[in-house]
Formats: structure tokens, C-alpha cells, sequence
């Protein structure tokens, strides 16, 4: 039955899936930094710098939003997952600090270009290993681990309790895995964003090698775990089946060159991973231990709390088109495009 | 060091770090978008400049104040999860209505740093309002919740959980008002005068005037009637403390016996082992006055509550004294600045008033994290007052020293960067660059 707490708990949802479709091709951006390579090595750096720039603050706000619902509808939930996995979100959080701070700092111009370098890699080692420990977190919610965890807090069993249920070869797949689709999503939406042929030509091999990769990942983690198997048969199949036939169809599109139709069905895929999992797990939002009736806070919290998400929507909506329209228009990167404003520098070549 | 030592020294820092970028987000915005709009008014170019380099560091204060921000709300379950599971369906309300006004900051933010010839004049400028008001919108609502902690009320609790809740419980606190305003106009006096004190310093030192001048100003603008009106808010908040929370009144005056007509002590030290305070001028009756509006009202001291709902009474009192005596600095530096300028004087030549201003600098932000101090440390033992101890709200889990070293290495580092990145800009605009 759908009920108020059910229609949160969809609400919150959609929410964590506009910030893997947002804030995960932000994510991915950094990896392609990481991995850029070849002489154009610099224009990829700053084709991505300046496709993120003002955008990501934005895309950002999508996993505070999940947060702060989870923690307002949710508050049980929230306190479990705060307590047992609190090393790796807290590992997440020093991810986001250093990730934020490296791009800004290294946007800012103001720098030597060592300084910038530096900024440079740790923006992109940050964007690279922050979504996988929050893969490895979901995973872990997922597998019944963190629920198994939390029955045996204050055991005096660290390990046990506070690392093994993320620390885990089935967690630690899924968080890969999560890197690899975020590459996916970025390469896609950099071909869409630049005018120059050859970044646009090395973007969708890079689009192209990572879907294929992600493809090959799902198929680990699903091999590495007998929870992942039971996972994929417990939901409804129309997530397994859609999920193949959305990764073939990215895979076409990229070789056919079909980027738009590619980003559509890239981020179907992303998707239909996030409701899979999330379908799989119904009723439960931590599995065997807490349904989302159990942990659902007073009704007159969560109706306030929906109606603020509806009026947010109502005002929210309209501007993010505004400001994505806005940047979407420009072709990036454009040598010597006044960026004197607050966008990013070039480096000197 | 104890886990939930560690916890509440993890939050404090993350909160008074978070804090100074978060009023710098609140008041910059407001600065630039003067600039921006004398700049139209008057034709003035060097406005235009103004905005465009304030808006050069918000680009990066803003970012350091998000990252920190998310910081803090997933801290709340690390560091806190037993109080997040009691008072989630309550704060969780102006939390999201927060949430809210950053999402629309953060989307205008971007149109505003990045869209300057991209859209019109005009639509730049209604970004930049936006943003200003977004802003001061969050500041609102989280104060709304630290407000709630302190006076809470409009929840039905049965057995550790929330089973009814007044919506707007986490809004309606009596303490509310009093709080918002003045964190409100501290975030106005404390960045204003900040930047006004490093324009003043770029002009003792002979910097290019056209720019300088209008930027203090702009700053001075923002900066000086929060300062002025602070004092005035504060003895609000004092009343309110008064009426709604007595140990922390207490501990802030530094008052242990209950006093009929007591005195106003100015400096002195706490000691709470001798039950007295040390060392303090002492102004017959004024706290009485202050507290409840007659000479001879009662004060109820420290030794009427017991002793295990004592806050640590030094670094209240010691706090509390330290926010008025900057304040009373800062609101008369910034008469002297609303004089000469209603004299018409130029306040770029007034060298007193500059070096005044370059003093005055840093005492808001001071202030900020001493006021703070008051009302987080004297809430102590108290997470939500009267309702959960902060002992019973800790994470059960162990070594909660580790995160809370992580996260001050990590913050501290972070500070160094951004006062240097800050400085080469700053840098920057001491140069000749032509207006
Ligand atoms: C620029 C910063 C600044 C300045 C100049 C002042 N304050 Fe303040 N004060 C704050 C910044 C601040 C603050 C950091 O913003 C606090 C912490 C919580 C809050 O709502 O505001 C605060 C809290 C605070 C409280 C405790 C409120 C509570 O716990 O509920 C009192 C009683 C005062 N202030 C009183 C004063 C007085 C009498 C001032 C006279 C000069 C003064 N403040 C100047
Ligand atoms: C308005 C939003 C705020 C909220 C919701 C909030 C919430 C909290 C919470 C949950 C704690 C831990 C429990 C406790 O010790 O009582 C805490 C402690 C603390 N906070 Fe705040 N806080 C806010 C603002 C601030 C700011 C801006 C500062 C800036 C300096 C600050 C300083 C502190 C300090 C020093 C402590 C530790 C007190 C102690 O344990 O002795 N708080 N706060
Ligand atoms: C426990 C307390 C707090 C939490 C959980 C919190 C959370 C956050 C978060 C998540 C952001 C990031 C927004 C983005 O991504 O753009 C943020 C930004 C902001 N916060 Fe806080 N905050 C807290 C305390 C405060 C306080 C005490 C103030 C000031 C009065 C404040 C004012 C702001 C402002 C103005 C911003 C906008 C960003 C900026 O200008 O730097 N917050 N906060």
C-alpha cells in the first residue's frame, strides 16, 4: 500500500537519482581528469574544469537534500547508517571537502601553475574515490550488512561492526562499478558539450571504453555476491532486463554517434541500478531490520515535508533549466574566451 | 580524551568553521550587489570592477562554505545519531526549508559569477539579489533549529521517539526571533567591517583610490548599521536567555548566588570550584535592570540549579564578555565612520577612522564564534535543553578522537589555503590594474 511514508520514501528517491544523473557526471569529470592523456591532455583538463564550473555547487545540493529528508522522515534510518557506517561517510565527506576546495582553488587564477598541478590532482583523485565508497555504502545497505552491524553495536567488536560491512569484496565492486557509470555519464555529456572535433572524437572513445567496462563490472558484482544475485531475482525483473537493454543501447549510440540518445540511455541505465536496488530492498530501507513504516516520522512531518519538496520543486525546477539552458548554449572549450569573470584559468601552454 | 569529548570538540569546529564562510555568504552577496547597482546608478566603472573581484572570492569563500556545510549536516547522524533520531521530524522542517533556500543560492550563485555577459544587465543584477536573499534565508532556518535546541517545544515525546509533532514547533520557539536577528546582523557587522578594515589597510598603504574608496564605502554601507544595532539586538537576546533558559543567564553573568537586585559584572573570572567570580567591575543593580527591566528583580544564581546542569561557566562568562566588549568597539567605530560621512567628509582621508577601521577588522568574526560559544557551551549539559543530554545524544561509536582530528587537520589546512588564496587576490587589486 502506498502511503505517506512510501510517497517519501519514492520523493527521496527520485531526489538521489537526480544527484547521481547531476552530481555523478560531476564526479566523473574528475576521473577523466585523472585519466587525461595524450597531447590534448590540457584541453580535456579544461574542457572539464569549465563544464563543471557552474554547475556543480547546484548538483550538490541534490545529496544534501537526500540527507536532510532521509533525516527528517527517516530519523531511525539515518542513526543507523550515521553509526555504522560512519567511517566510510566520513571518508565521503573528507572526499567532498577536498574535492570542492581543490577545484575552486585551482579556478581561482591567482596560483603558480605547481600549485594549480597540485590543486589539479587532488581534485581528481578526490572525484575518483569518493563515489566509489559511496557505491561501497549502498552496497552495503543493500546486502543486510549494515543492518546485521547495527544489531551488535556496543558488542566492543569493531571491526566487525564498523568496517567489515562496507570492507567487503561485493561493496567494494559496486563502488567501481559506481566510478565506472559516472565516467560513462561525464564522457557522454563532454561530447555534448564541446565544438572541437578531436575532443569530441577522444570523449566518445573514453564514453565508449567506460560503458563497456561498466558493463563488465556489473557482471563481477554480480558474480561476487550471492546477496547481489538474490538481489537482482528479488526485484522485479523489469530492472534487470531494462538495465541490459539501456547498456547495449549506450553502446550502440556511441558507436553510431548518437550523443544525445547516448546520454538519454546512459542515464536510464544509472537509474534503473539506483530503483533496482532501491526495489529490491522493499519494504525495508535497512534490509531485515527497518521498514520504511517503522522508521516513518510523525505524519505531520512528512505531508509539511512534502510540501516544501513540491514548492521547492515549483521554484527550484524553473531555475535549474534557467542556469542549465544558460551554460548549455555556449560550445566549450573556446581558446581565449574571455573567462577574466571567475572561470576558470588556462594554463599557460 | 573521552568519545564524547572528542564529538563535541568535532562539532564545534566544524560549526566554527562553517560559520565564518556562512556569514560571508550572507553579507558579501548583499555587498556586491550594491556595487553592482551603484555601478548602474551612477555609470561609475570602478563599481562594476568592485563586484566583479568581490565576486572573484565568493566564488571560492561560497564553495568552502558548501563543502563545509555538507560537512556538518551528515555530522549530525556521525557525531549525534540518537539526538537526529529524537529531533529529526522537528529541525528536519526548517532543515529543508534551508535546504531550499542554499539550492536556490547555489543555482543563482552560478548564474551570477558566470553569466556576466551572457545575460542583461539587468537579470545579472536580480541573480545577485537573489542570492543575497536566499542567503539570509538559510541563516533563518538553521538558526530556527539551534533555536528549537535551546527552547524547545511542540513535540510529543513518548519513549525516546517524536509521535506528534507541531510543524512549526521548530519555528516558533520563543527564541527564535531574538537569535535570527542577531546572527542575522552579526553576519552583516562582522563581514562589512571586515572588509571595509581591508580596504582601509589598502589605502593607508597607498593603494589605487578609485577602487578602494568606494569599496569601503560599499562595505561600510552593510558593515556599520549592523554594528550599530547589534548592542540593541543582543539585549534582546538577553532577555530571552533570561526568561527561557536561567542556568545559562547565569552562567553568562557569572552569577552564583541568587541576587535581589545583582550587578552587571564586566570582565572577571568564574570559579566554580569557590562558587564566585573573581576580578569583575561590578555596576550595582544593572543586571537586574537588564534581565528583568527593575532594580531590585531577582537573579536567580547558579547554586539554585543542581549541580549537574551546570555548563562549564568560565568559557561562558569569558565568552559572553568578550562578544560585548568587541561589540561596544565595533558599534563605536562605526558611529565615528556614520558621523564623518553625515559631517560629508571623505572617510578614505580620515586616517584615524581607517586605522580604527583596520583594528575593528577581525572583532566580528571573533564576536561570531564567542557568541556561539555562549549559547552552544551554555546550553551544556544539554543537547536539546531540558530534553536529551548531549551524553545520551553521542554516537556509541568507539574512537570518535580519530574524525575529530581528521576533520580539524583537514579544516585548519583548509584555512591556511584560503586566507593565502584570498591574499594573492587580494594582492591583486593593490596593483595598478586600471579601473
Ligand atoms: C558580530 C558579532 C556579534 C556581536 C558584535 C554581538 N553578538 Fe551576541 N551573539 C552573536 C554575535 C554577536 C552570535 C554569534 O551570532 C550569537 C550566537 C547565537 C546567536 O543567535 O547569536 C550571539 C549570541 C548572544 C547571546 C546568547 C543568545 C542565546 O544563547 O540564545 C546574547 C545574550 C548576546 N549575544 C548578547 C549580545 C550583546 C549584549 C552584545 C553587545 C554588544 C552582543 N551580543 C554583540
Ligand atoms: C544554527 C545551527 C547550529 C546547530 C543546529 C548546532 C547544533 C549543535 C549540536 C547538535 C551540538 C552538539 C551537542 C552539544 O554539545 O550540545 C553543538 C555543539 C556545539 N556547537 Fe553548535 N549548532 C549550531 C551553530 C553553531 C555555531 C555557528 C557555532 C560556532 C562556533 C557552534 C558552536 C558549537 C560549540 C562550541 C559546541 C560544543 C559545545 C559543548 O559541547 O561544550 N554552534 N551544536
Ligand atoms: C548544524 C548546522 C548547519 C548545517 C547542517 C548546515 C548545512 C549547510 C549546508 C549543507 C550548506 C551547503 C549549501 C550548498 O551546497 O551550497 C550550507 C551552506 C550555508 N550555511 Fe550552513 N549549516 C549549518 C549551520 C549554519 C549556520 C549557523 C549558518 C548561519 C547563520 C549557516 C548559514 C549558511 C549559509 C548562508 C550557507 C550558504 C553557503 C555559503 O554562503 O557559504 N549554516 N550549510
Amino acid at each position: 500500500m502506498i502511503g505517506l511514508p512510501e510517497l517519501t520514501a519514492v520523493v527521496m528517491l527520485v531526489v538521489l537519482n537526480a544527484y547521481v544523473l547531476t552530481g555523478g557526471a560531476d564526479f566523473g569529470g574528475g576521473v577523466w581528469d585523472l585519466l587525461a592523456a595524450g597531447p590534448n591532455r590540457d584541453r580535456q583538463r579544461d574542457l572539464i574544469a569549465a563544464a563543471i564550473g557552474p554547475i556543480w555547487e547546484a548538483n550538490h545540493v541534490w545529496l544534501v537534500i537526500a540527507v536532510v529528508m532521509c533525516f527528517t522522515a527517516f530519523p531511525t534510518v539515518f542513526a543507523t547508517f550515521g553509526t555504522v557506517l560512519h567511517v566510510p561517510l566520513a571518508l565521503v565527506l573528507v572526499g567532498i571537502v577536498c574535492r570542492g576546495a581543490a577545484f575552486v582553488f585551482r579556478s581561482s587564477g591567482t596560483q603558480s601553475i605547481t600549485a594549480r598541478r597540485v590543486w589539479g590532482r587532488t581534485f581528481a583523485i578526490a572525484s575518483t574515490l569518493t563515489p566509489l565508497l559511496l557505491g561501497a555504502v549502498v552496497a552495503a545497505v543493500s546486502t543486510g550488512a549494515v543492518g546485521r552491524a547495527a544489531e551488535r553495536i556496543g558488542s566492543g567488536e569493531y571491526l566487525g561492526v564498523y568496517v567489515r560491512p562496507w570492507l567487503a569484496p561485493f561493496p567494494m565492486s559496486v563502488g567501481v562499478l559506481t566510478v565506472a557509470l559516472f565516467a560513462t555519464l561525464a564522457a557522454i555529456y563532454l561530447t555534448l558539450v564541446t565544438s572541437d572535433p578531436s575532443l569530441r572524437q577522444e570523449f566518445r572513445n573514453r564514453a565508449l571504453v567506460s560503458a563497456l567496462v561498466s558493463v563488465a563490472l556489473g557482471g563481477v558484482s554480480v558474480a561476487l555476491s550471492h546477496d547481489a544475485a538474490e538481489m537482482l531475482t528479488g526485484s522485479h525483473p523489469i530492472f534487470p532486463a531494462g538495465g541490459a537493454l539501456a547498456a547495449a543501447l549506450t553502446v550502440w549510440c556511441l558507436w553510431t554517434r548518437r550523443f544525445k540518445l547516448a546520454r538519454a540511455a546512459a542515464s536510464a541505465l544509472v537509474s534503473l541500478v539506483l530503483w533496482g536496488w532501491a526495489a529490491s530492498m522493499y519494504p525495508y530501507l535497512v534490509p531485515d531490520m527497518i521498514t520504511i513504516r517503522a522508521a516513518a516520522a510523525p505524519a505531520g512531518t512528512l505531508e509539511a515535508l512534502l510540501w516544501i519538496t513540491a514548492a521547492g520543486a515549483l521554484i527550484l525546477i524553473p531555475s535549474l533549466l534557467y542556469l542549465l539552458r544558460l551554460f548549455a548554449k555556449r560550445t566549450l572549450p573556446v581558446h581565449g574566451e574571455a573567462r577574466a569573470d571567475t572561470g576558470p584559468a588556462q594554463e599557460p601552454r | 580524551m573521552t568519545d564524547l569529548f572528542a564529538a563535541r570538540a568535532d562539532m564545534a569546529v566544524s560549526l566554527g568553521f562553517h560559520i565564518v564562510f556562512a556569514e560571508i555568504g550572507i553579507a558579501l552577496p548583499v555587498m556586491m550587489v550594491l556595487a553592482e547597482w551603484m555601478a548602474r546608478r551612477t555609470g561609475q566603472q570602478e563599481y562594476r570592477e568592485l563586484a566583479k573581484r568581490w565576486a572573484k572570492g565568493v566564488a571560492v569563500l561560497f564553495a568552502v562554505g558548501a563543502v563545509s556545510g555538507t560537512v556538518l549536516s551528515f555530522e549530525l547522524g556521525l557525531l549525534w545519531p540518537r539526538f537526529m533520531q529524537l529531533a529529526g521530524p522537528v529541525v528536519g522542517i526548517p532543515f529543508s526549508l534551508e535546504t531550499l533556500a542554499f539550492f536556490t543560492e547555489a543555482i543563482f550563485l552560478g548564474v551570477y559569477l558566470y553569466a556576466w555577459d551572457r545575460i542583461s544587465a539587468r537579470a545579472h543584477l536580480a541573480a545577485g539579489i537573489i542570492v543575497a536573499m536566499s542567503g539570509a534565508a538559510s541563516a533563518v532556518f538553521v538558526v530556527m533549529v539551534n533555536a528549537w535546541m535551546n527552547a524547545p517545544g511542540g513535540a510529543v515525546i513518548e519513549a525516546g521517539h517524536i509521535v506528534r509533532v507541531n510543524v512549526l514547533a521548530g519555528m516558533e520557539s520563543p527564541v527564535a526571533f531574538a537569535q535570527v536577528v542577531h546572527m542575522l546582523l552579526a553576519a552583516y557587522a562582522a563581514i562589512g567591517l571586515a572588509v571595509a578594515g581591508i580596504h582601509a589597510l589598502l589605502i593607508l598603504r597607498g593603494a589605487r583610490l578609485g577602487l578602494h574608496r568606494r569599496a569601503l564605502v560599499v562595505a561600510l554601507m552593510v558593515g556599520a548599521p549592523a554594528a550599530i544595532l547589534e548592542p540593541l539586538s543582543g539585549d534582546l537576546n538577553g532577555h530571552v536567555v533570561a526568561r527561557t533558559q536561567p542556568v545559562k543567564l547565569a552562567a553568562l553573568e557569572g552569577q552564583f548566588h541568587t541576587e535581589r537586585g545583582a550587578p552587571l559584572r564586566i570582565g572577571g573570572w568564574p570559579d566554580e570550584a569557590a562558587a564566585e567570580t573573581r576580578y569583575a567591575i561590578e555596576i550595582p543593580r544593572l543586571l537586574s535592570v537588564l534581565a528583568y527591566e527593575h532594580p531590585d528583580a531577582t537573579v536567580r544564581g547558579l547554586l539554585d540549579f543542581p549541580r549537574g546542569d551546570w555548563p562549564p561557566v568560565a568559557p561562558v562568562h569569558a565568552g559572553f564578555q568578550l562578544m560585548v566588549a568587541l561589540g561596544s568597539m565595533m558599534a563605536l567605530v562605526s558611529l565615528w565612520g556614520g558621523w564623518t560621512a553625515l559631517r560629508k567628509r571623505d572617510i578614505a582621508s580620515q586616517r584615524g577612522l581607517l586605522r580604527a577601521l583596520v583594528i575593528v577588522a577581525p572583532f566580528g568574526v571573533i564576536a561570531t564564534e564567542a557568541g556561539w560559544t555562549v549559547t552552544e557551551v551554555g546550553r551544556q549539559p544539554w543537547i536539546v535543553q531540558g530534553v536529551m543530554r548531549t551524553s545520551e545524544a553521542v554516537s556509541p561509536m568507539p574512537g570518535l578522537t580519530a574524525p575529530f582530528l581528521t576533520f580539524t587537520l583537514l579544516y585548519f589546512g583548509l584555512g591556511l589555503i584560503v586566507v593565502a588564496v584570498i591574499r594573492s587576490m587580494v594582492r591583486e587589486t593593490e596593483g595598478a590594474a586600471p579601473a
